[in-house]
């Protein structure tokens, strides 16, 4: 079924055309990446989605509900992982529940329900920046998924990481999402970390941004440990270069 | 993180200051004692110690009114700061009407409306206050407004698209983020207290550390004199470790180590 829509939308700033007829589905339990050069308007189709941003044109739809220009239905999480430094993790995390009403005390057992899940046990009532960079990423990824339970939108969320961390949390994030179900819209510009994450790949080019290809990656996931050394790989690479 | 590791220890080495100090008091000493300047202008650090002590219930007392006025002045100048930086970040018209007249307020000489302050109020403690919280309102609102304008608008809009309202907002982001310079300003603006309960007890009162000095100077006391300036220097130390101690209370989280 289809979880989130993007149907037609279209943004233009002050006269100047930013997206032009987008059009992405995600369904549940799929990772879809969106991938492009900066400056073709990935992070103003997340504002969209979100709500925070109203489009010339076009709807966001999820689960069939149309939420556009209406905050408050999905969140996404950026590189920089806006943990608050004067906030407990577990206190980061159940802002989403506090947010929606929820009592502090209630919001705090909530949160720490899911610490183990994420990774982050023993973590709760420490601050962020007692954390490493990773482990303040599984923070705001938990974070949004108790926001938004079974949507993710993610922009460029482990390119602040080094190599090693990055293909962990690779590892990481397929299992959880599995565990879970959560379906995720990825933005990335790192062709390799989307040929080892999605399922599907969009190719947003040009100014305006708009979508000008569709990839599906048949490989099983999670994808074997060396798949970014096989001559597969490097045949979706090439495709994807040819078309960027 | 070393930055902030080198600026504890390096706050943490008291040793320079007190050689400084010492050093000064004993230059004092001898200036008084070896009449490089006359004794009875220049009393000793000595003199000093023994005014205090001789005269301690006198500044006591005074010092207790002193200190209910700056009290008092403070806590309604700490309180209209906060409601004027509030309203000014929340309404970008009386940010615009107001701040300029906010700075003018400071620019008005505090030995020049004490006086008027005296005529209109009487000699209570009604102009003190209101002297007070003149000097004391400023450094608040403007610490806050610029912490309120520090907020990383990335987690605003992170905040709002989880359907955080404008309440929220403040409750959740602005107002803590404005934490630290609020408390630099209030840090200030109790020191400023103090000495704005001096000056405006000086320029017309019954009591108060400020009429103690008025009395003392008239009597050519010097050590008494010293004895209050020194008083007051105390007083103002101990206000700003009081917000200090606060400061550590409020933000635990500003003293943490980064681990690795």
């Amino acid at each position: 079924m289809e979880k989130l829509e993007v149907r037609g939308v279209s943004v233009s700033y002050q006269g100047k055309g930013v997206l032009e007829d987008i059009s992405v589905t995600l369904r549940e339990g799929e990772l879809v990446c969106l991938l492009g050069v900066s400056g073709s308007g990935k992070s103003t189709l997340f504002n969209v989605i979100s709500g925070l941003l109203i489009p010339d044109a076009g709807q966001v739809l999820l689960d069939g509900e149309d939420v556009t220009g209406r905050p408050g239905h999905i969140s996404y999480m950026l590189q920089k992982d806006l943990l608050l430094p004067y906030r407990t993790i577990e206190d980061n995390v159940a802002l989403p529940l506090l947010l929606r009403g929820m009592g502090k005390k209630q919001a705090r057992e909530e949160a720490g329900k899911h610490l183990a899940e994420f990774g982050l046990e023993g973590t709760g009532k420490q601050y962020p920046a007692q954390l490493s960079g990773g482990m303040r990423q599984r923070a705001a990824l938990l974070r949004t998924y108790l926001f938004s339970r079974n949507v993710a939108l993610l922009d460029e969320p482990f390119s602040a990481l080094d190599t090693l961390t990055k293909s962990a949390m690779h590892r990481w994030y397929l299992d959880v999402m599995g565990r879970i179900r959560l379906s995720t819209l990825f933005i990335t510009h790192d062709i390799d970390e989307a040929l080892v994450l999605s399922d599907r790949i969009y190719i947003l080019t040009g100014q305006p941004g708009c979508i000008t290809d569709e990839l599906v990656i048949r490989e099983e996931k999670p994808r074997a440990a060396d798949f970014h050394l096989s001559p597969a790989f490097l045949q979706y690479k090439k495709a994807i270069l040819e078309r960027l | 993180m070393k930055k902030r590791q080198r600026s504890i220890t390096r706050s943490r080495n008291k040793l320079p200051a007190l050689i400084a100090v010492v050093f000064l008091l004993a230059l004092w000493e001898a200036a008084s004692v070896l009449e490089w300047v006359p004794r009875y202008m220049l009393p000793s650090p000595g003199d000093v110690v023994r005014a205090f002590v001789g005269d301690f219930g006198a500044l006591r007392d005074n010092a207790a009114v002193t200190l209910q006025e700056a009290f008092y002045g403070l806590a309604l100048g700490v309180g209209l700061g906060f409601v004027f930086a509030v309203l000014m970040d929340a309404f970008d018209i009386l940010y615009r009407a107001l701040y300029p007249l906010l700075v003018i307020t400071q620019t008005i000489p505090t030995v020049a409306i004490a006086p008027l302050l005296v005529l209109w109020f009487g000699y209570e403690m009604t102009p003190k206050i209101i002297l007070i919280v003149i000097v004391t309102f400023f450094p608040v609102t403007v610490g806050m407004l610029d912490g309120f304008r520090a907020v990383d608008p990335d987690a605003v809009n992170l905040l709002r698209s989880m359907g955080a309202g404008r309440w929220q907002i403040f409750r959740y982001i602005k107002a803590p983020s404005a934490l630290p310079q609020f408390f630099s300003g209030l840090r200030i603006a109790a020191a400023y207290s103090v000495v704005g309960a001096v000056i405006s007890e000086w320029l017309g009162g019954f009591s108060g550390l400020g009429v103690y000095m008025t009395r003392v100077k008239k009597a050519f006391a010097f050590d008494k004199m010293f004895a209050v300036i020194l008083l007051i220097s105390v007083i103002s130390l101990a206000l700003m470790a009081l917000v200090d101690l606060l400061q550590r209370r409020c933000m635990p989280y500003a003293h943490l180590h980064e681990e690795p």
